[in-house]
């Protein structure tokens, strides 16, 4: 849409200053952000976590989250100051024609009511339509929105409701009063790969069909180049640079720009079994597994993990990636099969194994914010599985602390004592990193320890766990969704999907056709910085088969 | 629906094992006090002789766990005993009590729940003002004072300078029901001021405690008014503790009013219990704590169906 330029401006951020909150002190978290947008036109904010997109993204509705506040600039909407507006008047403008996507439509639609009440409350608190028409319009955009059964689906509670259609019941909701526009917070940041193509192919179809002008908020580049005519990029609260889409992409002017761009290219070395059939270090062979509330969760599930080898685990919500990681540290006892270490059976449940099995498998978590106890010195939570396993104490217990804190790269002075909630993200994940080494263990199960990360600093922890395997002979069991990780680190690949192995093989065959139908469509459902992956994939694919339609069509039982 | 049939079938009998154990419990600590029913009839004049033959027509001469037993034998048939005192039977003791004590505490629950309700809410909505301080400052002053002299103050002023309501509430048989509601006004305001601060502060806390969530962000980017964020997102996801709260505090209004109905000369049945306990009449004792257990158990497990009731995901399942 490059003739967005000729349209009339629609909103016109100048010099925004935002305000944050912490240990009652005001701290500025936006420092003076220009954004101009047109009409019609869809411009994507990108940044890493912290960099203020989704405050940004607030501040153009006029509204500032609980702790944060707009300390300068102007946000002119359509001709009027929202920050110089009273409530009443931004109230008026907010739903009806600014409207707001957000990232986890599970925990923004309210649970105590039907997700069709929670669409027509704007249009009919804004005097805009009837209940009765809001509702009939309601279900037309259902229907646009390729949402099954779209006259019935509206009167479910939003848990009736899985994930994708209620994203896509979001974005519906937003357009209720066919809003000049709408901000998506991140809409498709908590979905799978595979559901993630439907909702940004509903949402790319209804903006251009309606008009509407949006900002696209993401921290994911490939989603952006497909659904923004222009980009603008953010750090620490101040603006980067801005360009049309395809120059953003094919020219990026800064370094910081650049450094993002280029996270994608990391690629470790693959490593192969050695020729002659080694012994597998560890073994899981014909599991079942089920909850004590439900069904089947994993059937009949074996593979092998080598020493000094990762094992990538990968498969969407609910595949039994995780299940597999309880049963094999003895967390869930399985049905049937058997988990074994260097060829000798594990007893089924973790109470009956020894200290010195036990020290073998440890576990990295993916939120290392609620996997570290935040009361306890970094010197304790790392000090403890090293007295426990080790039965160091005294002077040989700090050195072994030490140790472990050089060999994540953390300065042992500076951080023996501080507790976790003084460590950002990245050093709480190396933080769980060292306390998995103290024990000094051959394999460690890592349980999507990058998803929660921004993309520079998870190729840091990918980076560090390589560097460790090669200095510690170190096997990973390594569970994720993010085909690119995959790509970056794994040496072999099990693609799981609902509790059972779908595939498996060295990474070099798995990435390469032909491969089994799901692991193609989870393969080629991993968003491209081509902004003309989307429409090409589509086409391709067909409307109809595409989330999960697809998912459900491409067999496996 | 059937969970919650099996649900209420678990927690009756769980119940039934509480009040089992809440029996054994009172009779014994009966046993603990000084002194026994025949000393307490007879008083000063007592003579060795006389006790000893009181006590043997009162059964009192028989080991205490046979004596359980003895009652046990007819609880379970449903025979409480009768009083020791009064020769009366425990039902027709208790009965006119119990249902006095019942009409005061509803009396009082219709206006309290409501109205703290309402001024959670409120205070939610102009949550950090002065008006929200202000009503802070008053329940809480209203929670602290000791209830006879809330009573007494009410008395004060409502009956003995301005003659407003009456001071005593004396009820005779047959009398209407303005009437009744009239000359019980005071305990039961007193009741409402005691129990409103408890209820009013959950309310507003469960409320507040849910503005963090994205739900109520999305509301307020809908447009939606403060006072609709509140009553139409927040409250109805509030219930659950809400509804234990008053739970707790109607089951005091039905078993904490002792002082309440002194300083009212009011005929329930915490007046009863403390004239039974002085007395050691212990069938009485019993009855009355038997009744306050099973109120709270009762209305414990009333606030627990309330919770799964007022929640979608369990009401409406997937």
């Amino acid at each position: 849409m490059s003739s967005a330029q000729a349209r009339d401006v629609l909103l016109e951020i100048r010099d925004l200053r935002i305000d944050g909150r912490t240990n009652e002190e005001w701290v500025p978290i936006i420092k003076g952000v220009d954004l101009t947008l047109h009409r019609g036109e869809v411009l994507g904010l990108i940044g890493e976590s912290g960099a203020g997109k989704s405050t940004i993204g607030a501040a153009a509705m006029g509204y500032a989250r609980d702790g944060t506040r707009i300390s300068g600039g102007s946000v002119t909407f359509d001709g009027r100051d929202l920050v110089t507006a009273s409530e009443a008047q931004r109230r008026a403008l907010r739903g009806a024609r600014i409207a707001y996507v957000a990232q986890s439509a599970a925990a923004s639609f309210n649970p105590a009511h039907r997700i069709i009440d929670q669409h027509v409350e704007a249009p009919v608190h804004h005097r805009l339509r009837s209940k009765a028409e809001a509702r009939e319009d309601a279900m037309a955009l259902y229907e646009r929105l390729r949402l099954p059964n779209p006259d019935e689906i509206g009167f479910r509670y939003p848990h009736q409701v899985s994930g994708g259609q209620l994203q896509r019941a979001m974005t519906a909701m937003a357009m209720s009063c066919r809003p000049d526009l709408i901000i998506f917070d991140e809409p498709t940041t908590a979905l799978d790969v595979t559901t993630q193509i439907e909702v940004l192919a509903a949402i790319r179809d209804i903006v251009a069909e309606v008009g509407t002008a949006a900002i696209y908020i993401s921290h994911d580049l490939a989603v952006v180049a497909q659904m923004a005519d222009t980009i603008k990029v953010l750090l620490r609260g101040e603006g980067v640079e801005e360009a049309e889409t395809r120059r953003m992409l094919s020219h990026p002017q800064e370094e910081y720009t650049r450094s993002l761009w280029a996270v994608r290219s990391f690629e470790r070395p693959q490593k192969r079994r050695p020729a002659g059939g080694a012994a597998p270090l560890v073994e899981i062979a014909g599991v079942d597994a089920a909850y004590a509330s439900g069904g089947k969760v994993l059937d009949d599930v074996s593979f092998e993990i080598h020493p000094g080898m990762t094992l990538a685990v990968v498969g969407e919500s609910g595949s039994g990636k995780s299940t597999a990681a309880r049963v094999i540290t003895g967390l869930l006892p399985p049905a049937r099969g058997e988990v074994r270490l260097k060829g000798s059976p594990l007893p089924p449940h973790f109470r009956d194994r020894s200290r010195a099995e036990l020290r073998q498998v440890q576990m990295i978590y993916q939120m290392a914010d609620t996997a570290l106890n935040p009361k306890l010195r970094i010197r304790d939570i790392v000090g403890r599985p090293a007295q426990f396993y080790g039965g160091l104490s005294g002077k040989e217990l700090r050195r072994r602390v030490e140790e472990l804190l050089e060999l994540i790269e953390l300065d042992p002075a500076d951080y023996m004592t501080r507790r976790p909630p003084e460590l950002s993200g990245g050093q709480k994940q190396r933080i769980g990193i060292a306390r998995a080494l103290a024990a000094d263990p051959e394999v460690i199960i890592c349980d999507e320890v990058t998803s929660a990360l921004d993309q520079l600093v998870a190729e840091g922890i990918l980076k560090l766990l390589g560097r460790l395997q090669d200095e510690l002979d170190l096997a990973y069991m390594f569970i994720t969704h993010d085909l690119a990780t995959v790509r970056a680190i794994a040496d072999e690949v099990v693609v799981m999907r609902d509790g059972r192995v779908v595939e498996q093989g060295p990474k070099d065959e798995m990435f390469a056709p032909p491969h089994h139908p799901y692991t193609d469509l989870l393969l080629s459902s991993v968003p491209e910085m081509d902004p003309d992956w989307l429409s090409r994939l589509l086409e391709e694919r067909g409307r109809d088969n595409i989330g999960e339609a697809a998912r459900d069509g491409s067999g496996g039982h | 629906m059937n969970a919650i049939a099996t649900v209420i079938a678990k927690r009756l009998g769980l119940g039934l094992l509480t009040l089992f154990i809440v029996s054994i419990l009172i009779f014994f600590a009966v046993e603990l006090l000084p002194g026994d029913m025949a000393e307490a009839v007879l008083g000063m004049g007592a003579t060795e002789e006389t006790t000893a033959a009181l006590r043997e027509r009162m059964g009192l001469d028989q080991p205490a766990p046979m004596r359980y037993l003895d009652w046990l034998g007819g609880a379970v048939r449903g025979d409480f005993g009768v009083s020791l005192v009064s020769g009366a039977s425990v039902g027709e003791a208790i009965g006119q009590r119990l249902l006095n004590t019942l009409f005061l505490a509803s009396y009082a629950a219709v206006i309290a729940v409501p109205f703290a309700i309402a001024l959670g809410v409120v205070v939610a909505l102009l949550r950090d003002t002065l008006f929200d301080r202000l009503a802070n400052v008053l329940t809480l002053t209203s929670i602290s004072s000791p209830e006879f002299f809330l009573g007494y103050i009410l008395i004060l002023y409502l009956s003995v300078r301005t003659g407003f309501f009456p001071a005593i509430s004396s009820l005779t048989a047959g009398m209407g029901l303005g009437e009744l509601l009239y000359r019980t006004f005071l305990p039961a305001l007193t009741l409402v001021l005691v129990v409103t601060a408890h209820m009013m502060r959950m309310t507003r806390a469960a409320i507040i405690n849910l503005l963090a969530e994205p739900y109520i962000e999305m509301a307020r980017l809908k447009g939606a008014p403060p006072w609709k964020v509140i009553v139409h997102h927040a409250l109805p996801n509030a219930w659950a503790p809400i509804i234990n709260v008053v739970a707790l505090n109607l089951a005091y209004l039905i078993t904490g009013v002792v002082l309440v109905e002194v300083v009212f000369v009011y005929p329930g049945i915490g007046q009863l219990l403390v004239d039974a306990v002085a007395k050691r009449d212990f069938p009485i004792v019993q009855a009355c704590c038997l009744i306050f257990a099973a109120t709270f158990i009762l209305l414990n497990l009333a606030a627990d169906l309330g919770a799964i009731l007022t929640n979608p995901r369990l009401r409406h399942p997937k």
